[in-house]
């Protein structure tokens, strides 16, 4: 059990300093190419890193807008594509709250909450003494959130003075890391959800690229979700 | 893609605000709501739904430089990185280098 506070600090560091930091580098680098060919200014393609901060809700931005989507649908997907914060924060929050004595800091702390300081704090929570582990939190993903910064930029940069394939490279960087990401998934709804909306997705767009993407959320996620109930039952 | 910056960063603020609406629920019903619960997973299910939608249409309809990319390197690169992640025992930075690896590779000799 960590009981002093410079030994969250460390643990926290070691922890993000690995594979969270390399995988945010990584996938904000291809955030950061494909905000600059979607016509953001550096400016904006730090502040959606920092502001959204999920990679679904920032590409859903700078794909949409360069695929001329009008802002309110912009602005729905965008959200729509990072729902699943309600969830981690309602499961998240309660862990650590003890150690915050105004509760109304959390309401700034959530903000640094993403998927990668969601699970490792689950992981080294049951180690850590409850009043400490908002230190935990708050390096950890501050090192994370650094690391996206800097590959947002390096992304935004770099793909002026690559050479064609390596840019090209780096806006596929995009779906790829989000299918390899989705294909992590277990939970079966989640499953059939995707499923159902690999079609859905393509070819409600061509039909309304404004409403395509939110109706495939709509439709297939309904769908699945009935699906899920009836196989459950 | 002509519209003015002022504009453009009022998306960019909206989407901000949108996401953190997420956020801040989380936070405030952080006592009271089950994450289990039918709403969420409903919630979850149109989220998926909508990513993976997303990345098809990425893929098969894109926007930007990767039209001049051929439909079949697209799906070979998506396609490697997924056979890669479940062979390398879920390894995501293995997997997305693989498919990055092919889709240059590809590219370059295309």
């Amino acid at each position: 059990m960590l009981s002093s506070p410079s030994a969250v600090y460390c643990r926290a560091a070691k922890d993000a300093l690995g594979f969270p930091s390399i995988m945010l580098l990584a996938s904000m680098t291809g955030f950061g190419s494909l905000a600059k060919e979607s016509g953001l200014t550096l400016g904006m393609a730090l502040s959606s890193t920092a502001g959204i901060w999920g990679l679904p809700g920032q590409v859903a931005l700078a794909e949409m807008h360069a695929a001329g989507v009008s802002a309110l649908f912009v602005i729905l997907a965008v959200s729509l594509a990072n729902a699943r914060f309600l969830p981690m924060a309602v499961s998240f929050i309660p862990l650590m709250r003890d150690g915050i004595k105004r509760f109304g800091w959390m309401f700034a702390l959530v903000q640094l909450l993403s998927i990668n300081s969601w699970a490792a704090g689950l992981r080294s929570f049951p180690e850590i003494e409850v009043q400490l582990r908002a230190r935990y939190y708050v390096l950890f993903a501050l090192i994370c959130m650094s690391a996206g910064l800097l590959g947002t930029s390096i992304g935004y940069y770099g793909i002026g003075i690559m050479n064609r394939a390596a840019s090209l490279g780096l806006i596929f960087l995009n779906p790829l890391f989000f299918a390899v990401l989705l294909a992590g998934s277990h939970a079966r709804p989640a499953i059939i959800a995707m499923l159902i909306g690999i079609p859905l997705g393509p070819i409600l767009h061509m039909l309304s690229p404004d409403w395509g993407l939110l109706v495939t959320g709509l439709m297939g996620g309904t769908l699945a979700f009935l699906i899920h109930r009836k196989i459950q039952k | 893609m002509f519209e003015s910056q002022t504009e453009l960063w009022i998306v960019v603020a909206g989407s901000i605000a949108a996401t953190y609406l997420w956020r801040f629920l989380g936070t405030l019903f952080s006592y009271r709501i089950d994450p289990q619960g039918r709403l969420f997973q409903w919630i979850t299910c149109v989220s998926f739904a909508m990513l993976a939608g997303l990345i098809a249409r990425m893929v098969f309809i894109p926007v930007g430089p990767l039209i001049e990319v051929d439909l079949w390197i697209r799906i070979t690169g998506i396609i490697v990185g997924l056979i890669v992640f479940f062979l390398a025992r879920r390894q995501v930075l293995v997997a997305v280098g693989a498919g990055l690896a092919v889709f240059i590779a590809l590219v370059s000799n295309a």
